[in-house]
């Protein structure tokens, strides 16, 4: 066997090794992979990470870090090497999880109904009183079928002699099943063939699985389909992306809580096309925030009156509200006894020692034992970080026992874990493996017959270093694949389609929120805003570049429009054309601080998009990525004007292959329709302005003006196509303006807007319609003739220019207004929040 | 001793200045039956008529209603009338010298492993922090001194009433209704509100079960002065867990520095304000939402009962 990929492999006599056994041996379940491993040339090798590299940042598999202060995604590290588990092993975890799951929602239907484990004293008061995360508004309810915990995860870890043992209990909205999937896409593409010939279990049963139990749960009134949302936090939450990607994968609408509204007892979503009733919410919102009316008063996130829907049995929540608080540490001592007393089983995997400082008796063997154990809050509300005892010296030792002294039911103590190690791809080396310290998240959800279904895998985590304790992806660690080996045949089933085909990038339109449809107006919106700028930017940045920074006429004109549009900041003093304008070009690029630059389009291009991520298609997505990444290497670099034009075409090449996504790969469902005229809208304001003030502007008489005006309206291929000669006034302002085929012209966006608005009179109301029409037409009258005999390098805001500088004007505020109109009458009006009131 | 009996009226009205689109409220403002409190006629009148409504009990046997409207509209008034009788309760101060050791009532309370009695696990509800209750170290200690060891647990209650009334100044302008309770410490300044968080907060801290109460005071106009319709308020007081007395809770007023006898008329009660307040709502749209309360207390024995409550009671007895 050769040695090289375990050279520098260290060997542990106080971790289990994963991979290899106590006299250096590989494991026989690890053989296959390893031998493969070894055959794979480093060039090979290097092309595989670099696929799952690209694959990760494309696909936007990120983990929002809260501590980041840019609060920047940071991309998700997943380690090519699985976690590889033989059946045997896999059959006592799975029992084990499944009984836990099993358990736990037991002790969640006792605690919020009879309360027997408490009158028995089976269970500490102060552990279910004493949390925050008891919800006393949910107690009583009965939930459909009788499930409290519908998904639960629970982490597990394998001391020194193999034995696995449970660190912690996940059953708030455990995360990480979403990354589970996403690391299985990857890693089965960068090992298809180990894949394939070690059979390893696939994951598409378990979500199966986990689809029908909640549809079997839906509360449904005759008639009536089961219709199940996930509910996120939004874009902000540190899991966003899971978020997003499982809704795709189940095939549920991805909402935020104000898409959902309750009257009365029933909670309805808040379509385009009026209230649909939601039977089962598949949360990934913490409980607390689900209700102002009945819990936190002070958020904003939440559904008012959720918790009445559930006191009337008319949705599922899944969890049920009010589950986090099983997360609590200081229940495991208690397990057992329980688990003997509701299910009448021994528990099968034990817990992680654990003393409840609560216990007179537990609280003096921690203070004996406070250097071998590991101090950690409680409760799952409470904010800290676990505490090493034997990291503690002097006035913070003293310290932190006085703070468990004065509320000792507040605080549990656990022993210090060895976690087993698992080989890791090293990057910094040609073809080593690595050890690292590993702990496995697993996966069960209730299933269509009630009981519990096991995920065949899981989120295998990777401490960041050699020697660490505590695996936390906030802290930077890593994520493996975990491959569950089977001796029977491997299910074929997938939820995944083939490919993405039209019906995945947008579903059926009956769905459609207010909030998406809202969303995807902007998306349109900002994506031409940018397209325009960027436009107009090359322009003015080609000119300069061309004449070498001396200031003509056509570049003095040009910076005066993108002054006027918003797209370069007012000088406060006169600049001189040279090194400020240069300047002040960049900054329009680059800072996405500064208003109206292209970065900042950039940024809020990005944010609509976000919002409406389950609703883009993968490559769809990768192109804004590439785009933005773009754009924050080169911000970093000072770069010249020149490497500024080379930016903006390929700033043009992605918006481009953008909006071909748009026009080729979306449903034309009502989403798609107002992404449409968020476009049509942007470019008319953009090009009814940029015509009219051009047509006022003194500076733009000079010689060339015209040329850059039709090369900013993206119309100069088309004109010289038509006239081969110098561009003069009357047959670019007809081309701009009045050529009703030219897709860059005003008339072209009017027809367009018109069509749709016709579609929409009964529903908006004629006045916005009216309004608009009435502009076109008076534009239509104008009478292209007094254009004819105007010497336009002469003219000085003469009649005719102002005239139709007038009218294009009126156009862009009939646009602005009707604009207004869609907003009031289809959108959920973010800003609209919904307060607290409180009387004595 | 006879009981007294009473009429409330508890009147809320919120001028929105413009419309409400949707608006949830729930209500905390039905009086809930006690060994000492006999409901004989109670109703809530709502402008505008609700869209939807759901009664029922919380988890603390309040009576509760949940309300809502999804017309819009610029105002609501609610306009809760009751009749009530009220029995002496007040224990004497030999029954407070009777009371358990503190400590050993601690003790009591503490988990051991063994299955509690009942009353015990019925007032542990009322032992650990709750929103607005945080339970903290200088609590224990600012109430140290009341609970000298072996001090019977209502004498030591009593002394915490007392040194609070004597403390603390009554401060309409000093705290809003979620002032901490480490804040109101500090300033030594709030309402009655305040105070019964406060005094709650300290027992609790030494590891003994308090409840917070909701409810109203009579108040007595001046000699030869009439009533006026809506001058009283809501009040809050607390309520001490002492097993082997005859309600296993006696009353605490720190605001007045007495015990609650028959001119407390009892609401609502709960860990803390958070779980009763009489009316707690989620509007969308409208300006202001600043409510107008008017609380009027009416001994039915009163000669001059004043003419408007005089028919918000016959109308309550005309819809019977």
């Amino acid at each position: 066997m050769a040695r090289t990929l375990l050279a520098i492999y260290p060997h542990s006599a106080r971790r289990y090794d994963e991979m290899l056994m106590a006299d250096g041996d590989v494991r026989p379940h690890w053989r296959g992979f390893f031998n493969h491993l070894d055959a794979v040339s480093p060039e090979d090798m290097h092309q595989r990470l670099d696929f799952a590299d690209r694959r990760i940042l494309e696909n936007g598999v990120t983990y929002n870090v809260y501590a980041d202060p840019n609060g920047a995604d940071r991309p998700w590290v997943l380690d090519p090497v699985p976690l590889i588990i033989p059946p045997d092993e896999w059959a006592e975890i799975s029992a084990a999880v499944a009984q836990r799951a099993a358990l736990l929602n037991a002790i969640l239907a006792d605690l919020y109904g009879p309360q027997t484990l408490l009158a028995k004293g089976l269970l500490p008061p102060a552990l279910v009183y004493g949390q925050h995360g008891y919800l006393w508004p949910c107690q009583g309810i009965q939930p459909p079928g009788g499930v409290w915990l519908h998904h639960y995860a629970v982490d597990l870890a394998r001391s020194p002699n193999g034995r696995w043992w449970v660190i912690a209990d996940r059953t708030q909205a455990p995360s990480g099943a979403g990354y589970a999937l996403e690391n299985r896409l990857v890693v089965s593409r960068v090992f298809p063939e180990m894949f394939r010939d070690l059979h390893v279990q696939h994951l598409a049963d378990f979500f199966r699985d986990q689809q029908e139990g909640l549809t079997k749960l839906a509360p449904l009134d005759p008639g009536e389909q089961p219709h199940i949302v996930l509910l996120t936090p939004g874009p902000y939450n540190e899991t966003y992306f899971e978020h997003a990607y499982l809704a795709r994968y189940l095939g549920f609408p991805l909402v935020e809580g104000q898409d959902l509204t309750v009257r009365g007892d029933t909670v309805f979503l808040k379509t385009l096309r009026g209230l649909k009733r939601v039977h089962v919410i598949l949360r990934r919102q913490d409980d607390d925030y689900c209700d102002p009316l009945e819990l936190r008063g002070d958020s904003a996130l939440g559904i008012p009156g959720l918790i009445n829907v559930a006191r009337a049995g008319r949705v599922a929540i899944a969890n049920a509200l009010g589950s986090g608080l099983l997360a609590s540490g200081a229940l495991m001592g208690f397990l057992p006894a329980i688990c003997r007393e509701l299910l009448g089983e021994k528990l099968a995997m034990p817990s992680i020692a654990t003393w409840w400082c609560g216990e007179k008796p537990a609280l003096e063997f921690v203070k004996e034992n406070f250097d071998d154990l590991v101090i950690k809050p409680a409760y799952p509300t409470q904010r800290m970080e676990p505490v090493f005892g034997h990291e503690l010296e002097g006035e913070a030792r003293e310290e932190m026992l006085r703070r468990i002294e004065a509320r000792p039911h507040a605080y549990v103590a656990q022993e210090m874990v060895n976690l087993a190690q698992a080989p890791t791809w090293s990057r910094a080396h040609e073809r080593r493996l690595i050890a690292r310290p590993v702990g496995l998240r697993a996966y069960a959800a209730v299933n269509g017959d009630g009981e519990y279904s096991v995920m065949p895998g899981g989120l295998t985590r990777v401490a960041q270093g050699a020697g660490a304790r505590i695996i936390s992806m906030q802290r930077g660690g890593a994520s493996k694949d975990t491959w569950v080996l089977t001796n029977g045949p491997v299910s074929e089933f997938t939820l995944l389609k083939p490919s993405f085909g039209v019906r995945d990038l947008v579903r059926a339109g009956a769905n459609l929120t207010s909030r998406v449809v809202e969303n995807l107006f902007w998306l349109g919106r900002y994506s031409e805003r940018f397209d325009d700028s960027a436009r107009l930017l090359r322009v003015a940045l080609a000119r300069l570049v061309d004449v070498g920074g001396e200031k003509t006429q056509a570049v003095a004109s040009v910076l005066e429009l993108a002054e006027r549009l918003g797209v370069l900041p007012t000088p406060e003093e006169d600049n001189e054309v040279g090194e400020g304008s240069e300047h002040s070009l960049l900054e329009a690029i680059y800072d996405p601080d500064q208003p109206g630059s292209l970065a900042g389009n950039i940024r809020s291009l990005m944010w609509s998009a976000s919002h409406v991520r389950e609703r883009l298609s993968l490559d769809h997505w990768q192109s804004l990525n590439r785009l933005l990444r773009e754009q924050q290497t080169a911000q970093k670099k000072h770069p010249t004007l020149t490497e500024a034009i080379a930016f903006l075409d390929r700033v043009l090449l992605v918006s481009s292959s953008l909006n071909g996504f748009a026009m080729d790969n979306m449903t034309r469902d009502d989403g798609w329709r107002f992404l449409i005229i968020g476009r049509r809208l942007e470019r008319l304001s953009f090009l009814a302005r940029g015509v009219a003030d051009f047509l006022r502007m003194e500076s733009a008489r000079g010689q060339g003006c015209l040329e850059w005006l039709l090369e900013m309206a993206d119309s100069i291929i088309t004109y010289r196509s038509r006239y081969s000669r110098h561009a003069e006034l009357l047959p670019v302002i007809d081309l701009l303006v009045f050529d009703e085929s030219n897709p860059h012209g005003v008339s072209f966006q009017t027809n367009v807007l018109g069509r749709y608005l016709e579609r929409m009179a009964s529903e908006l109301g004629a006045d916005y319609d009216q309004r608009l029409s009435g502009a076109v037409e008076r534009l239509r009258a104008f009478d292209l003739g007094k254009l004819e005999h105007l010497q336009f390098n002469q003219c000085r805001s003469c009649a005719p220019c102002e005239e139709l500088a007038t009218l294009l004007l009126d156009l862009d505020a009939a646009a602005a207004h009707l604009s207004d109109g869609l907003a009031m009458r289809y959108f959920t009006h973010v800003g609209d929040v919904s307060r607290q009131t409180m009387a004595l | 001793m006879e009981p007294v009996r009473y009429h409330v009226l508890h009147e809320t009205s919120y001028d929105y200045g413009s419309p409400i689109s949707l608006s949830q409220q729930q209500l905390h403002l039905s009086p809930r039956f006690l060994p000492w409190q006999l409901v004989h006629e109670q109703r809530i009148d709502i402008e505008p008529q609700p869209t939807w409504r759901r009664d029922g009990l919380d988890a603390f046997g309040n009576p509760v209603s949940w309300i809502s409207f999804h017309a819009p509209h610029d105002s609501l008034r609610l306009r809760s009338t009751m009749n009530i009788s009220v029995l002496s309760h007040m224990p004497d101060a030999e029954q407070l010298a009777s009371s358990m050791p503190w400590e050993e009532l601690r003790e009591r309370l503490a988990y051991d492993a063994q299955p509690p009695e009942p009353e015990d696990l019925e007032a542990v509800r009322f032992l650990f922090e709750s929103p607005h209750v945080r339970v903290k170290h200088e609590l224990a200690q600012y109430a140290a001194d009341c609970f000298p060891p072996g001090t019977p647990v209502l004498v030591g209650a009593h002394n915490l009433m007392t040194k609070i009334f004597e403390e603390f100044e009554f401060d309409p302008e000093a705290t809003t209704v979620s002032t901490p309770v480490l804040e109101v410490l500090e300033n030594k300044r709030g309402v009655c509100q305040d105070f019964a968080h406060l005094m709650i907060a300290c027992l609790r801290a030494l590891g003994l079960s308090a409840r917070y109460v909701s409810g109203y005071l009579l108040t007595r106009p001046p000699p030869g002065k009439p009533r006026l319709i809506g001058a009283d308020a809501s009040h809050a007081w607390v309520s001490v867990y002492a097993p082997g007395t005859a309600d296993n809770w006696v009353d605490f007023d720190p605001t007045n520095n007495l015990l609650p006898d028959t001119e407390h008329i009892t609401l609502a009660i709960g860990r803390d304000f958070s779980d009763i307040s009489p009316l707690r709502g989620i509007i969308l749209g409208g300006g202001s939402a600043e409510p107008e309360v008017a609380v009027t207390v009416v001994p039915l024995d009163e000669e001059e009962i004043p003419e408007a409550l005089r028919a918000a009671a016959e109308a309550v007895k005309a819809a019977d």
